[in-house]
């Protein structure tokens, strides 16, 4: 009998439903009782901005030359009713990712890397730190349902306000989240006893519903003397409402987290079952505030996913003003690196495969309160890291967008795209390549 | 998500200003509901054997007169329409389910807003303070009303869509909150024989309630039934020809305020709406229990 | 600083006619306080169910609001007193940090949601979710108070003179719950515990400190079991 390079023979079948991972899991759950935990968003593949391909300049099209043709990237986030919109130097932000879920150096070198060029950070769940609004010159403030370490004076020193309603990864969740350990330092500052498993509210404590988001917002407001940009995030799920309820409850930005966007720790099958991808959630979301007559008045910015220019500059084109990153920063200082292979086969993983931010083991010392294992990341040169890669995701949207002849990004735009397959033309709402068939859109 | 308001006069001058604090309480509650507003005002009831009917037209130049005068002709003595920008109300000579029925198959561009033989209902889309003033609602006379102010949450802003949805004759039902198993319950309902014109949850709860109530069940019975049967977020008010009931799901988390004097009993969304009454300063207030259907009816409060 | 002896001196007290001043003029005129001086002592009159009136304060100063207020009064309060002669809406003195509110009459939903400090006292009833998510608060309530009152809450202590709704403390922390009337049920993981010495100082200083006639032994204490800080699969149920 044959046998294959790891000794299985020839005539084996696995089964597509219950593969080995399944097997694995249903024992997991058998032997522990417990749903399985983890970080990353979702891995299984899913319709993406990689299905779609940009219409270069050509003879009807022509393109700007590097360098002294400017391509601009400036983006205004919060012109509708703040004193202070943020102004940012390139379409790209860090999103949200808390002090707890992350160690306090890799804070900082987020903050240092957004700032040497010109762009924003977010808090998380858990509140500011004082590291972080001293290295990010421009920081969003979250405001979640947990209200862990919420404080006027920090709403008052951020730069601007982002009320959580819910992310990518976990939209609607919060629940019991169970396995989720919190260090002393974290439990201070979110009043909660140490060692414990830290439970999450779903809903926000004083508000439910747009109608009342829209007090809520006032009040922020009127704390904050009208001055800073409110933000209003969900997690991508029926998005068209979304965006016009937010607009109607008074945000000035939208985020949207499409399903693959990441955690630190939620139930695998919350990351993996609920939300819609960012493709069609992106386009949705342009689509509704441009029937509202808001497109680029209310600003929109979309995460996950976001992995190159490529993504960016397709996120852009269907309708973003701004994209955000979280895992994707975070593999850039380091995290998943194939140097630290075998520190990760030493947790039951292996580099490329490590999402077991909950378990706050990190190898890395990014997604770790563990201080030994903090110390091993050096901010300084974790934040040049994200400068390089952010300023690397700037150029390659550039890129694309002088091929496209745009003189600034935001001047990309659908017509600019077309897609490989039905699913992601359907969903990006822009021909199939080579046809000018939009599955459902009727001409 | 919206804004909910309903006043019920124990008085004569209440009854008679009824339309101008309507619309004081709705003008209240316009940020709450930016897209459409609606009314359902309990007056002038119909002599026995008549019927009352209120209805809509897209085109707003409508002849009303001519369908008034087919009326008569077919049961005798149909009133002159009263007109109210989009909406007229029309006095028949017959019982309501005839009245509707001819309607529906004479003239079937028209849609019936409400029938019975005091309530009238008129809804729009647009911004709140711009209905108050399309439709006069100051001159309104009349017993008891609610009214309500819509930001749509899942389904389209539409006339249709807008509340109060008519349940039954001289019912109506608003509400403030989010179904969440509206679309499976709409489906058993229309196998029930009841019809929906929108893809919106409220329309679901008012029909729930008339199917229950054909079924025989009380009002009271009805809305007990809602607790078991809806789910989701909901403060619910309904008028009905005596009077009005209010119920909040057991979550409570949309707002609901009751407050009450010698010359009314109101209830709102936010307290600002009530404010603007007459004595609001001095009324007893209070909020309704969560999962507990209040009743106020005529005799009862007289 | 009491509940008891608020009324500042006959100084010069600034009114507000909040039909004739805007919200927006008042609140920032408060908020200034914090960086220049100005009156100490602040009456506003026809707030009529205003949304955000005094939110945000951080001065000490004494501030009197006449008649109803809507939802997030004196939300954040820092340091400053306020009292609502009248009722307050949802929210009031949401994420207080510091200083002092009492409102007469009674209270919507979420009163001093997640308060991280200071005292907020309601002479009347308060409703659902008083306390949800408290991170240190006092709260003191004259009345009684709605379902799922203490929910999640962390740190902090909730006094209630009257009853207690459904599912009171559910899935409590370390927060510690005092009720003198009936309780409708209790919430997962929130249990009946032994009213000791350290509690019955605790709960004289609270009632004093609030204003409150009444003596602490008719009370019971309520907190966490703890059996949900740490995921047994035997306790699946509750969650």
């Amino acid at each position: 009998m044959a046998v294959d390079s790891d000794r299985r023979p020839w005539n084996l079948r696995e089964s597509y439903l219950f593969d080995r991972r399944a097997i694995a899991e249903i024992q997991r759950a058998a032997r522990e009782g417990i749903y399985d935990i983890r970080g990353f968003g979702a891995k299984r593949r899913l319709p993406h901005f990689d299905d779609l391909l940009f219409l270069g300049a050509s003879i009807s099209r022509y393109p700007l030359e590097g360098y002294r043709e400017r391509c601009a990237t400036d983006v205004v986030l919060g012109t509708r009713f703040a004193k202070k919109p943020l102004e940012l130097k390139i379409p790209v932000t860090i999103a949200g990712m808390s002090f707890g879920a992350l160690s306090a150096p890799a804070k900082e070198a987020l903050g240092r890397g957004a700032t040497e060029v010109g762009t924003s950070t977010t808090t998380g769940d858990g509140g500011m730190t004082d590291e972080e609004r001293e290295h990010s010159a421009t920081l969003v403030y979250q405001l979640l349902p947990s209200r862990y370490g919420m404080n006027p004076d920090d709403l008052r020193r951020a730069d601007a306000i982002e009320v959580v309603v819910g992310q990518g990864a976990k939209p609607g969740g919060g629940g019991m989240l169970l396995g989720h350990k919190i260090s002393d330092r974290v439990a201070e500052m979110r009043d909660l006893p140490k060692g414990i498993d830290q439970r999450s509210a779903s809903r926000h404590p004083d508000w439910t519903g747009p109608d009342d988001l829209e007090i809520k917002i006032q009040e922020l407001r009127e704390i904050t003397d009208w001055e800073k940009p409110i933000f209003v995030k969900v997690g991508a799920t029926r998005t068209y409402y979304d965006v016009q309820l937010a607009v109607k409850a008074g945000a000035d930005v939208i985020v949207v987290d499409g399903m693959q966007g990441g955690t630190a720790a939620t139930q695998d099958v919350f990351i993996e079952h609920v939300g819609i991808p960012t493709l069609p959630a992106t386009r949705i979301a342009a689509d509704a505030l441009q029937e509202l007559g808001l497109h680029r008045q209310v600003q929109l910015v979309v995460s996950g996913g976001i992995r190159s220019g490529a993504d960016v500059a397709k996120a852009l084109a269907l309708g973003a003003d701004a994209v955000s990153i979280g895992t994707a920063a975070l593999v850039a200082m380091g995290d998943n690196s194939p140097e630290l292979d075998d520190e990760y086969r030493e947790l039951g993983s292996a580099a490329g495969y490590y999402d077991d931010y909950q378990a706050g083991l990190d190898p890395a010392g990014i997604s770790t309160q563990d201080d030994e294992l903090a110390a091993r990341f050096d901010p300084v040169l974790g934040g040049r890291r994200v400068a390089n890669y952010l300023r690397v995701l700037t150029l390659e949207t550039q890129t694309l967008a002088r091929a496209c002849g745009k003189s600034h990004v935001l001047n990309l735009e659908p017509e600019d795209l077309v897609a490989l397959t039905v699913e992601a033309a359907a969903m990006a709402k822009v021909p199939l390549a080579g046809t000018d068939w939009i599955p459902g859109v009727v001409r | 998500m919206c804004g909910i308001v309903g006043l019920f006069a124990k008085s004569a001058e209440v009854e008679e200003r009824l339309g101008v604090h309507l619309a004081a309480m709705l003008g209240q509650m316009n940020d709450r509901g930016p897209d459409s507003a609606g009314v359902a005002v309990y007056r002038d009831p119909v002599p026995s054997g008549s019927s009352k009917l209120t209805l809509y037209s897209a085109d707003r130049r409508e002849d009303w007169r001519a369908l008034a005068l087919d009326l008569t002709s077919a049961y005798g003595g149909a009133s002159e329409p009263r007109v109210r920008a989009s909406h007229a109300v029309l006095v028949v000579e017959t019982n309501a389910v005839e009245a509707e029925a001819w309607v529906r198959s004479n003239r079937p561009h028209l849609r019936v807003m409400s029938a019975g033989s005091m309530i009238e209902i008129y809804k729009e889309t647009g911004l709140p303070r711009d209905f108050v003033a399309e439709f006069s609602l100051a001159d309104l006379r009349g017993t008891h009303a609610l009214g309500h102010t819509r930001m749509a949450t899942e389904s389209r802003v539409t006339t249709e869509g807008s509340h109060p949805f008519s349940t039954g004759f001289d019912l109506c039902l608003v509400h403030n909150g989010s179904l969440s198993n509206h679309n499976r319950l709409r489906l058993n309902l229309r196998r029930e024989g009841i019809e929906f014109q929108t893809e919106n949850d409220t329309e679901v709860a008012a029909g729930y309630l008339a199917w229950r109530m054909r079924e025989g069940a009380s009002l009271e019975e009805a809305l007990n039934g809602c607790l078991e049967d809806l789910d989701g977020f909901y403060t619910f008010a309904v008028g009905t020809k005596d009077g009005f009931a209010v119920l909040r799901d057991p979550i409570a988390c949309k707002p609901a305020v009751l407050a009450e004097t010698d010359e009314w009993v109101a209830m709102g969304s936010e307290w600002r709406a009530i404010s603007v009454l007459p004595g609001a300063s001095e009324a007893r207030m209070w909020e309704p229990q969560p999962g507990v259907v209040y009743v106020w009816e005529k005799e009862l409060v007289a | 600083m009491t509940a008891a002896v608020m009324a500042p001196e006959a100084a010069a007290v600034e009114v507000v006619d909040l039909e004739t001043t805007s919200l927006r003029e008042l609140n920032q005129r408060l908020h200034d306080l914090s960086r220049t001086p100005g009156p100490r002592a602040w009456r506003i009159v026809n707030a009529n169910g205003a949304h955000a009136v005094v939110c945000g304060l951080d001065a000490e100063v004494e501030v009197e609001i006449e008649g109803h207020v809507g939802y997030y009064c004196a939300g954040m309060n820092k340091r400053a007193q306020v009292r609502v002669h009248g009722n307050a809406s949802t929210g009031v003195a949401e994420n207080m940090m510091s200083g002092l509110v009492v409102v007469d009459g009674n209270v919507s939903q979420s009163a001093g949601a997640s308060g991280h400090g200071g005292m907020l006292v309601v002479r009347g009833d308060a409703s659902a979710r008083c306390g949800i998510s408290m991170k240190g608060v006092d709260i003191v309530v004259g009345g009684s108070v709605g379902h799922m009152s203490a929910f999640m809450a962390q740190t902090g202590a909730l006094v209630v003179c009257g009853d207690a709704g459904e599912a009171l403390g559910d899935s409590i922390y370390e927060a510690r719950l005092y009720v003198r009337g009936r309780v409708t049920s209790l919430g997962a993981d929130c249990v009946e515990k032994e009213l000791r010495e350290e509690h019955v100082a605790q709960l004289r200083s609270l009632l004093e400190a609030a204003g409150v006639d009444a003596e602490p032994s008719d009370f019971r204490r309520y907190g966490s079991a703890r059996q949900l800080y740490n995921f047994r699969v035997d306790n699946a149920g509750a969650y």
